[in-house]
């Protein structure tokens, strides 16, 4: 006869080892870049040009190239973002039409990153004649991270108590009031979450600006919205498989800042996050 | 004053509304402006299924065939590794660990989802890739099984926060009316509680998989980006996404090549959003 309780203990076994499948090599990932990409790290790598065709000197370029790109994105996705969150969340009424909008955002998020370079350099660089520039490219990277933005202020807006907006509308307030001194307060800490993992994400993605801003070797720093920028993401993708004979060390070294800056963001996020859990008033 | 300036605000308010609306059919608009002027000159038969990929001969051949099956093989490849680790990570997660280990696990998968796909490559190409190469004794690492164990890394993320979900938002009365008719815990799980969230298991399953479809970077690097029709998960091969994102900087605008590699991203787009959409009805059946 079969023994349940064996069945249970061999079953439980293999998920442990499904997750431990996943785990250990996460771990690993982290541990191999920090390990060989710290060393590698001094402020002449942060600091420097690079040099004798990017097989040595720093990568300051590409880290300034990525700090526009990530900073274009998010002044462009942050208000269309926040607004759209405040439509879904205050005013939409549940129909259809709120439901076509939540699909559009789901597609929107599930659109390949490599289409979305397709539609930069359709839309941008080509019919708006913007070129290959840092505006092209913020533009592009911005519209990629709209759905998180949008999707984790709807959560923060929703999750203000309906009681707040009840108690300043029968105040007299108005409907705008209401949210702007109200319910939009209340929501900071949310919205901040989803614009800095919205940061992270734009700062890692590199198909999008492929063709819409990324300069394969410019080692001087961009004048304006219309040149070409360096980005750390494209830069670890050439010297790991465009030029020849690159130090290996130059290579962990940028995977190592570029990661680390991704996983600080998606730190402070989840910091962020919890202790608004912690704190919350209601 | 303050009457027209509200009208103002809420009038941005319902367009930003529509904002990802908009965006959506741009996107699509703009892919269909470039991809379509292909089809004046080839056929979309020939298209689909031509067998040769030689954009720049003279004349030049484009057919997507090897790249289609490029890109199939690597995504099965990488649904049978991810599938059956994801979903079972989302029951451990879900069901067994301990509060604080589970907390640690989601923080772990959070982690995984946010490394760049350029930098998941890079450790693909210093480990992955030699080592397959060494076990199977190839000539090149870069194969389409490399990309699909690499892929499958980038899918499991989607596969078990969303499958997790749906496991943690079945009833919690039908588990205790498991546990009082005498069910063992693993019982309850496999006859009740999978069957009760399979709907949200298979879309974490669809999610994973157009994760592996649409990704570029990690695939371009590790796959050895041959156009050639794969005879073997061992061969190179090169996907959908990787071509248009290797050639596209070559294609000059308007000329045929840079058309096709807009109908492939018609194609890319096409899947992603039946995908998406099949996968949201799956997940709010009830609304």
């Amino acid at each position: 006869m079969k023994n349940p309780h064996r069945t249970q203990r061999i079953a439980f076994f293999f998920l442990l080892l499904t997750t431990l499948l996943i785990v250990i090599p996460v771990g690993l990932i982290v541990v191999i870049i920090i390990q060989k990409g710290l060393p590698a790290i001094n402020w002449q790598f942060l600091s420097a040009m690079p040099r004798q065709g990017m097989r040595a000197g720093g990568i300051l370029p590409a880290i300034v190239g990525t700090f526009y790109l990530v900073s274009g994105a998010v002044t462009f996705a942050l208000p269309i973002g926040l607004l759209a969150a405040i439509y879904l969340s205050e005013y939409s009424k549940g129909n259809k039409l709120t439901r076509l909008i939540k699909l559009a955002i789901v597609n929107l998020a599930g659109v390949p990153s490599v289409v979305y370079g397709l539609f930069g350099l359709a839309l941008f660089v080509v019919f708006f004649k913007f070129g290959a520039s840092i505006l092209s490219g913020s533009l592009t990277l911005g519209i990629m991270i709209l759905p998180i933005i949008i999707t984790t202020s709807r959560e923060a807006l929703e999750s203000v108590p309906q009681s707040f907006r009840e108690v300043s509308l029968s105040l007299g307030a108005s409907k705008w009031q209401t949210i702007r001194h109200i319910v939009l307060p209340n929501a900071v800490p949310g919205i901040l979450t989803g614009t800095i993992l919205g940061l992270g994400r734009a700062a890692g993605e590199t198909a999008p600006i492929l063709f819409t801003v990324a300069a394969f070797y410019l080692p001087r720093l961009p004048h304006s919205i219309f040149d070409q920028v360096m980005a750390l993401p494209y830069h670890l993708y050439i010297i790991s498989t465009q030029v020849p004979n690159v130090d290996e060390k130059v290579r962990y070294g940028t995977a190592f800042v570029l990661l680390a800056l991704v996983l600080m963001m998606n730190l402070v996020a989840i910091i962020i996050r919890y202790k608004f859990r912690k704190n919350k008033k209601w | 004053m303050r009457k027209f300036k509200e009208f103002i605000i809420e009038k941005l308010v319902l367009l930003c509304g529509f904002a990802s609306i908009i965006f959506v059919g741009l996107i699509f608009l703009f892919l269909l402006r470039e991809g379509l002027a292909l089809f004046k000159t080839a056929g979309p038969f020939n298209f689909l299924f031509g067998k040769n990929w030689y954009p720049i001969s003279e004349p030049a051949q484009l057919g997507i065939l090897p790249l289609i099956l490029g890109s199939l093989l690597v995504t099965v490849g990488a649904a049978v590794i991810s599938i059956p680790i994801g979903v079972g990570c989302a029951i451990y997660i879900a069901e067994i660990a301990p509060i604080k280990i589970k907390e640690m696990l989601k923080a772990g998968i959070e982690l995984l989802a946010a490394i760049p796909s350029v930098v998941l490559g890079f450790i693909g190409m210093v480990t992955l890739v030699p080592l397959v190469k060494n076990i199977f004794h190839l000539p090149t690492g870069l194969t389409a099984l490399s990309g699909s164990i690499m892929l499958a890394f980038m899918a499991m993320p989607t596969i078990v926060s969303v499958a997790e979900d749906a496991l943690y938002s079945v009833p919690k009365n039908y588990k205790e009316g498991a546990f009082a008719l005498g069910a063992t815990h693993w019982q309850t799980i496999w006859r009740v509680e999978l069957p009760a969230a399979s709907s949200g298991i298979l879309a974490a399953i669809m999610l994973g998989i157009g994760r592996v479809i649409g990704e570029t970077m990690a695939v371009m690097m590790i796959t050895g980006n041959a156009a050639v029709i794969p005879h073997s998960i061992l061969a190179p091969v090169r996907t959908l996404t990787a071509t248009i994102a290797a050639e596209m900087g070559e294609a000059v605008v308007g000329s045929e090549h840079y058309f096709a590699l807009f109908a492939i991203g018609i194609a890319l787009f096409v899947i992603s959003f039946a995908i998406n959409v099949t996968a949201d009805l799956f997940l709010h059946r009830d609304e």
